[in-house]
Parts: structure tokens; C-alpha cells; sequence
């Protein structure tokens, strides 16, 4: 089953992964750079790894500073997500993403969290204002 | 976005690549959130933090030329002339601090080295439209000094400074400083750790509202490190950069002044309970200790002086670290709280952030300390902490565990 929905751009770029579903807002410094995964308590995706992923995610949180470091040392080990579909964007995470070079979009269609799941096969095209998802039944 | 003639020319490099990459982020930024123009800031507060993600920033903008038109005061990343002597830094870790604060320099930085700005050395008016990171800083400058910002982060105030602009949008119109949320409380808190507390339960559950608090009976006004310590964790459990609190805050006269008129779009109640609750979720269970630390954001001299009186000159069994701006290092000094507290193995130290690899010793330890916020970053790098209020943390540090 593959669909493509009509999104926003936020940060240009194009990106392709495994779909990585957070109902918590995310801070990217709770994540442990060599392996990307989240390390933070009690978080929705605690234990599983952004890295090479499409992380669909509600929003950023926290810290205004170190959440650039979070993904600056993310990207140092190659270990970025492939692109951030957001549902309520959030300016630390834009600018943040904004600097380190990572593709966000928002406004999909439809609700995110309906129209993806863990797993997944996403392709986000921000420069076109579309993302594909691939679903293997 | 409504770019104008100079803005234009900014973006096509005219006044310098630096610059440039600046305005680049601001658009982005402004686009983002609908923008329709800039708007001239008379303040910026930059959260450096001595990480390689944010100094690589600042090095970008100042290879470009960049120059801070509206300069920043600016968070710290720790004292090394103090600090490494104590505990094992590397060279890297050092050159890293020089760097950082040799590039904040040349970008024309105030080098305030505090998270606490709003207190003492760069205070807004009412009205006064700014941009303020650090997350501590931001909900305090909105809600309780009613100056105007968004939720920056270092990278787009450090640009803010640069350009001396900021997007036209959210916390910068009335509108949008309304309350849009109602949270009604069952009992005030009674201290800055109570409302800390409150802080976190709080941030969890707001999303991107503004809320409301309503309590039914307040005892007095909360005092300015109350309401910091409040702010700083509604914007670490959440991303919170303004609130009201009725009969407190400028903006917040009565509930109806709080929603300009309007119904809230949801309501919400926390109660003693679901403080306790929460305490014992984000607290690691009671053991041996290896560090004390206090001061996330920077303790003020009146919590100086309140330790003091707890310490009753007391000595602390374990490392135990206060951290606190230079201004308020120099009056602890003055009034011998410093010197008297050194002789209880309490060290005050300025220029330091809980999250700095100074302390990297104690990791792998248990910590104790009176923030939320400090045990949330300090998890990156492998030190639990037991949360506890300021008076069981001094007797924890007299006993070297805490139950």
C-alpha cells in the first residue's frame, strides 16, 4: 500500500527512512549520539533510535541550547534523523534543525499519527510539499 | 514574509556572509511560524553553552564577518581557572571553553556568564519586545516582567543579536498572550522546589497553550526565585515560554483579564497528589551520595543566605557545589556568606552550568540537588540524582546519604 499526502515545508531537503512515531514532544539532547537512541524516562520512543529514520514526532521541548548540540553531535555520528514530520512545530526544534540540516515539514493532510506507524517505508520530499508512505501488510 | 529593502540586501550578502546566514535563519524561522514581518528587538539573551553544536554557530557567523548590532548577555560554560583543579577535564574539554568564549567575544557578546539575566544584568521592561533564550529566561521575561519574546533558542537569539531583528509573530501580539488554558491548583506551593515541582507536573500537560494558574488561596507573592525555578521546569518537562498566574502576574489582574474575555479551550487540575506523584517519578530512590549540587538556574544571594542559615556552620561530607552569577559571587564575598560556607565544604562558583564536563568525576554516581532541570540534562551523562528541597539536601550533605 503506498499514499502521499500534501504537507508544509518547513526546512528544506529530502528524506527517506523507517518510520519512527513519538507522541511525546522530543528533545534531541535526550538522545545518546553514538547510537541515537532516546535515553530519556518515560519517554514514548525511550530505548529506540532516531537515527537514519523519519521521526514523526508533536513537538520540541525544553532546553533552547542544547538541543542544537543534540543534533549537532547526532549529525557528527551520522546518526541524524532522515527528515521530522511535526505535528505542532516548536521554534527551538526549527531553528535548531535549521542550522544542523535535517528536512521538516507539518500541516499533513491529515493527522500523522493516523496516517503513519512505526515501521513504515516514508519518503519526505519538503521541497515538494509531499510525503509518501509505504506500508508493507 | 514581508522583507524590506535593507532586509533584501542583507540577504543577498551585502553586509556580509555572517549576517546573511543570520537573517537566512530568521526567515526560515519567521516562515515557519507565518511571520508577516520583522520587528526591531532592544535586548537579546543568548544560552551559550560551551557545546560544540552552538560554538559551531557562532564561529559560522563570525567567520562571516558578523558582529552583534543589540549585544548579548550570555549563559555560561564553566570556570576553568576555579574548576580544573578539582576534577579530571581534558585538554579538548578545556580548548573547547577558550574557544567558545574567545568566538562569543569577538561576535561583541556581553560576557555575563549567567542563566539569570533577567535578575541583575540584562532587565526588561514591560512591553519591551526582546529575545531571550535560555529556558529559565524566557517564560520569566513574558510572564513575570511582561516583556515580550518567543521561545528562542541560543542559535536564533544569537542571530537576533546579530541582525537586531526578530519574526513578528506568537508571544509578540496580544492576542496570543492570552490565556488559552485554565489550571486550577489545589494547594500553592510553598518554596521554590514546591513550585519547581509544579513546574514539571505542569509542562507536561499544557502543550502549546498559555496557561492559566488559578490557586485558591495564595499566601503572599512568590518570591522572584520561585517563579524562575516555576518557569524553568514548565519549559524543561514542556516547551512553556509564557504563563499567567492570577493575582501574580502583570497580566493576570483576575482570570478574566488572564483570557481577555475568552472561554478557555480546556481546563485542567493538579492536585497535592499528583505533585508527589510526579516527585517520585523524575527522583532516583534515596542511597549514598557523591555530590550536591544547587543553583540550575543560578541560586540568587538569598538562597545563599538561606543555606547558610540551614548549613548552622555544619560541614558537608561530600562535594557540594552552589552555582551562582559573578554579581551575586561578589556580594556573597562581601558579606562573607562565600567564605563562611567554604569553611562548611559549601563552594560557590560563577560562570558554571550543571551540564559542563567539569564535574564528569562525579558520573556514575548518585547526586543530590534541588532541580528538576539539573537532574533532567544531567542524565545525558550518567548521573542520576535524588530530588529532594533545599533543607533535606543540606542534611543529606551532612550525612553523605539520603533516605
Amino acid at each position: 500500500m503506498e499514499q502521499a499526502y500534501k504537507c508544509r515545508k518547513i526546512l528544506k531537503g529530502k528524506g527517506e527512512g523507517e518510520a519512527i512515531v513519538s507522541t511525546d514532544p522530543i528533545c534531541f539532547y535526550l538522545c545518546d549520539p553514538k547510537t541515537g537512541k532516546v535515553i530519556e524516562k518515560g519517554h514514548s520512543i525511550t530505548g529506540k533510535t532516531v537515527a537514519g529514520k523519519v521521526l514523526v514526532v508533536k513537538s520540541g521541548k525544553g532546553s533552547s541550547v542544547v538541543m542544537v548540540d543534540g543534533l549537532y553531535q547526532l549529525k557528527m555520528q551520522d546518526n541524524l534523523p532522515a527528515a521530522i514530520i511535526v505535528r505542532d512545530i516548536e521554534p527551538v526544534l526549527v531553528s535548531c534543525a535549521a542550522v544542523v540540516g535535517v528536512p521538516v515539514v507539518d500541516r499533513l493532510e491529515i493527522n500523522p499519527y493516523e496516517a503513519i506507524k512505526d515501521g513504515d517505508k516514508v519518503i519526505v520530499d519538503a521541497d515538494n510539499c509531499t510525503v509518501t508512505v509505504k506500508r508493507v501488510d | 514574509m514581508k522583507i524590506t529593502k535593507e532586509e533584501q540586501e542583507i540577504l543577498q550578502g551585502k553586509l556580509g556572509e555572517g549576517m546573511q546566514k543570520a537573517l537566512e535563519l530568521q526567515v526560515a524561522l519567521g516562515e515557519a511560524f507565518d511571520a508577516e514581518r520583522f520587528v526591531d528587538v532592544s535586548r537579546t539573551h543568548v544560552a551559550l553553552s560551551g557545546q560544540e553544536g552552538d560554538t559551531y554557530w557562532c564561529e559560522l557567523l563570525v567567520k562571516g564577518g558578523a558582529k552583534c548590532k543589540v549585544p548579548c548577555t550570555t549563559n555560561p560554560a564553566w570556570d576553568t581557572k576555579t574548576l580544573t583543579q578539582y576534577y579530571g577535564v581534558t585538554q579538548d574539554e578545556l580548548e573547547l571553553v577558550k574557544r567558545t568564549y574567545d568566538v562569543y567575544t569577538k561576535i561583541g557578546a556581553v560576557m555575563s556568564l549567567s542563566c539569570t539575566p533577567e535578575l541583575q544584568q540584562n532587565v526588561p521592561a514591560f512591553g519591551e519586545v526582546v529575545a531571550f533564550s535560555e529556558s529559565s529566561c524566557t517564560p520569566y521575561v513574558n510572564s513575570v516582567l511582561g516583556a515580550r519574546s518567543n521561545r528562542e533558542s541560543s542559535v536564533s537569539a544569537l542571530a537576533a543579536a546579530v541582525t537586531g531583528k526578530t519574526p513578528l509573530y506568537g508571544l509578540m501580539f496580544d492576542e496570543n498572550r492570552r490565556g488559552t488554558m485554565v489550571i486550577e491548583v489545589e494547594e500553592a506551593p510553598k518554596d521554590a522546589y514546591d513550585w519547581g515541582l509544579l513546574g514539571y507536573n505542569a509542562g507536561r500537560i499544557i502543550e502549546k497553550d498559555v496557561p492559566v494558574f488559578v490557586f485558591k488561596k495564595i499566601d503572599g507573592r512568590p518570591t522572584p526565585e520561585s517563579l524562575l525555578y516555576f518557569g524553568a521546569e514548565l519549559n524543561t518537562s514542556g516547551a512553556v515560554p509564557m504563563y499567567h498566574i492570577v493575582g501574580v502576574t502583570p497580566e493576570a489582574p483576575d482570570l478574566e483579564s488572564a483570557l481577555r474575555g475568552n472561554k478557555p479551550t480546556r481546563t485542567a487540575y493538579i492536585s497535592n497528589e499528583d505533585i508527589r506523584e510526579e516527585e517520585k517519578k523524575i527522583s532516583e530512590e534515596g542511597g549514598k551520595i557523591n555530590l550536591v549540587m544547587l543553583g540550575c538556574p543560578h541560586y540568587t544571594l538569598d538562597q545563599v543566605m538561606e543555606l547558610e542559615r540551614l548549613m548552622d556552620n555544619r560541614k558537608s561530607s561530600v562535594p557540594f557545589w552552589v552555582l551562582v552569577s559573578e554579581a551575586t559571587l561578589s556580594l556573597a564575598k562581601r558579606n562573607e556568606s562565600f567564605y563562611r560556607l567554604a569553611e562548611c565544604g559549601v563552594n560557590l562558583v560563577a560562570e558554571t552550568c550543571i551540564d559542563e564536563p567539569c564535574f564528569k568525576s562525579f558520573e556514575g554516581g548518585l547526586g543530590l540537588t534541588d532541580s528538576p532541570k539539573c537532574a533532567y540534562y544531567r542524565e545525558r551523562r550518567g548521573q542520576p540524582f535524588v530530588l529532594r528541597r533545599l533543607s533535606e539536601c543540606v542534611e543529606g550533605a551532612i550525612k553523605g546519604e539520603v533516605k
